[in-house]
């Protein structure tokens, strides 16, 4: 897994709350084996039109959004179907952090786990954020995860809550396997009991 | 309970460490696991307990029938990819052709692999299931089953506990899936989030032991991380003599064991939760998402009425996904197709259910009405007490087990436009088809649905 320490990105706001799995990742897509190749079909249902063609009125199809790697979504984003294929695609699309109010559980621990960074903040700050990459042409945020912070371009800072273990992972790289493998002893003393 | 069975499943929980939680049974199918496969042979892993995991194909499998070859190329190549890795990595596995085979989360039970106090994964959210007789169950992604293939462990932050009493005697008509929407009625799909749901109270230890699977099972649906109802007399009974279950004296021994389970008199829950069974309606969704749902005798919202602007646009979105106009009966709005199946209501006392209210009745013109059992075994044990000839009678479709509609995977799905009643656990958009919209509601209700052509009041029925 790549180390996440710090990220400078284009904004692009999608103002829908609940925002659930389904939407992330269509099931169809879901019948593949592979492990890449999902950031084409992220949204699908909303990106693309019915004969296939980009939806001209859906928001990651603007020109202006065309190299954003931070999302700012409505509250309860992720919810619904456990799939990791949702982060995936966000990931292989690009994004690099996700900024909302809230986040559905399994979601938010799939996001650790490849690399993604949801960060919750208030939904005044989320409001105002998107507002503001709605308004301003290229607009940009710093998230720099060692000081847990999300730094607007004026340097305006907001400060955000992670569990100190998926930081630690965040910033190492680390894959979770390995870490628990190292107490084999101890699941295999557990084993025996 | 959660703290108890949280107790005695730690492996290590350390300051300042994520603890790792020791896992009884993995449950794996065949589409959220070929990627979890893939991982372990790219770093060379190993499944560290075969023992304790058990697979199934449910989510793609045809429910037609089952001796010609499978249309769909990609969802053979899943199934194909299962069994390939079942059999490298030693994994028993109750394929397409096995009497076992089923939805992952009918069979669990059935088979005797779910037992009280057990911890209990699945690459799907609905394994909350599992809960209803006193396990930890819950949902998982895909790194998290490569994980758990590979150490039998998973990191697991502790949730917090949420007590939902239902006091009280359900009325006529009123069911399991009734209460499990009501509640998700009223706290909304993240009502649940960042917790472990038990439901307690007279009008939930009513409950047999399937209806509590449905209660459990979407538990999910209102953000919880797990769902579950403490063990007792008619738990012991159900598991009793059950494929996997223990027998004999080590069976006496674990029911002993088992009734340290519930959480103790005087406990406290972070959260609590009251309702009353009496005041329970038989419920129907409207929206898209399990928590748009309103009684029968209601109407469909309108969005000038909602408290916040973010509300008031998601009712306008659903709306327009479901071409319902705000103030519209529910008892006004026709159906297209009617759906009884899925991991919430397919299990045998689901078909029973629904076949009384289909009995010597008929399907109304224009309307494709079919059911799909949980498992095999359901659907022996239904063909057995002549289920099967009413449904067909009464003009449904009588079909293989499977997941079938309730995600549309195979090919059973809706056209675009077309609405249905179904007895399953999500009416996202597209879920059971693109542009499908989808009703949620019992089965009584369903099969009433089916015979009107529009919801009805399976009370006044
Ligand atoms: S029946 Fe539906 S919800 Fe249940 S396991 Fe299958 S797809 Fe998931």
């Amino acid at each position: 897994m790549e180390a996440f320490k710090e990220h400078v990105g284009f904004v692009v706001p999608l103002d829908r709350i609940n925002v659930d799995t389904d939407q992330i990742i269509p099931k169809q897509f879901l019948k593949r084996i592979e492990r890449t190749g999902f950031g084409e079909f992220l949204f699908n249902d909303w990106r693309y039109l019915e004969n296939g063609d980009p939806n001209p009125e859906f928001v990651l199809n603007l020109p202006r959004y065309a190299n954003a790697s931070i999302l700012i979504a409505g509250a309860n984003f992720g919810c619904g179907s456990s799939r990791e294929h949702a982060p995936w695609a966000l990931q292989q699309y690009g994004f690099k952090a996700i900024l909302a109010p809230s986040f559905a559980d399994i979601f938010r621990n799939n996001c650790y786990k490849n690399g993604i960074l949801p960060i919750a903040l208030p939904a005044d700050v989320i409001t105002s954020l998107g507002e503001e990459a709605h308004d301003t042409e290229g607009y940009q945020l710093m998230v720099d995860l060692e000081a847990q912070s999300v730094i607007c371009p004026d340097g305006t800072a907001h400060t955000f809550e992670i569990g100190d273990f998926e930081k630690y992972c965040l910033l190492n790289g680390l894959d979770e396997i390995g870490w628990t493998l190292q107490y084999e002893a101890d699941i295999a003393a557990f084993e025996n009991r | 309970m959660y703290e108890k069975i949280w107790e005695t499943h730690l492996v290590r929980a350390s300051a300042n460490e994520v603890p790792i939680l020791y896992i009884d049974t993995h449950l794996v199918h065949e589409v959220t696991s070929p990627q979890a496969f893939e991982g372990l042979r790219l770093n060379n892993r190993k499944v560290r307990r075969p023992d304790l995991t058990f697979a199934t194909m449910d989510h793609n499998v045809p429910t037609t029938d089952r001796s010609l070859p499978i249309t769909d190329l990609i969802a053979a190549k899943q199934m194909e990819t299962l069994a390939e890795n079942c059999a490298e990595f030693d994994i028993p596995l109750y394929d397409i052709d096995s009497p076992e085979q089923g939805i992952v989360h009918v069979i669990g039970p059935e088979l005797g692999i779910t037992l009280p106090g057990k911890t209990i994964v699945c690459g799907d959210s609905h394994t909350s299931t599992h809960g209803a007789l006193g396990a930890l169950a819950f949902g998982i992604g895909t790194s998290e089953i490569e994980h758990v293939l590979a150490t039998q462990c998973l990191l697991q932050q502790k949730s917090e506990t949420f007590e939902i009493r239902i006091d009280g005697k359900l009325p006529y008509g009123v069911t399991a899936k009734d209460i499990i929407l009501s509640i998700i009625g009223h706290i909304g799909i993240d009502g649940g989030n960042g917790a472990v749901v038990e439901y307690t109270g007279s009008a939930i230890r009513a409950l047999s032991i399937e209806e509590r699977m449905t209660v459990c099972n979407m538990s999910i649906e209102a953000g919880a991380r797990a769902g579950m109802i403490a063990p007792d007399d008619a738990t012991y009974e159900y598991i009793a003599g059950k494929r996997f279950a223990p027998k004999g004296e080590e069976f006496d021994a674990a029911v002993e064991n088992w009734k340290h389970l519930p959480t103790d008199e005087g406990a406290t829950y972070d959260r609590t939760l009251q309702l009353d069974a009496a005041d329970i309606a038989p419920q129907v969704t409207w929206g898209t998402n399990p928590g748009m749902v309103t009684d029968v005798t209601g109407r469909v919202p309108d969005p000038a009425d909602m408290a916040t602007t973010d509300e008031k646009t998601a009712t306008e979105h659903a709306l327009a996904y479901m071409d319902l106009q705000p103030g519209t009966p529910i008892t006004d709005i026709p159906v297209d197709r009617v759906f009884i199946g899925s991991c919430t209501n397919s299990r045998i006392s689901d078909l029973r259910a629904a076949a009384e209210v289909a009995k010597g009745r008929k399907v109304a013109e224009n309307i494709s009405a079919m059911v799909v059992p949980g498992s095999q075994a359901v659907k022996r044990q239904a063909e057995a007490e002549g289920l099967d000839e009413v449904f067909r009678e009464a003009g449904f479709e009588w079909r293989e087990a499977g997941c079938s509609m309730c995600l549309g995977m195979n090919p059973d799905t809706l056209s675009p436009g077309q609405r249905c009643a179904s007895t399953s656990n999500r009416n996202f958009e597209g879920r059971q088809g693109k542009g499908g919209r989808t009703h949620l509601v019992s089965p009584q209700m369903a099969a009433a649905t089916a015979v009107t052509g529009r919801f009805v009041d399976i009370r006044k029925f």
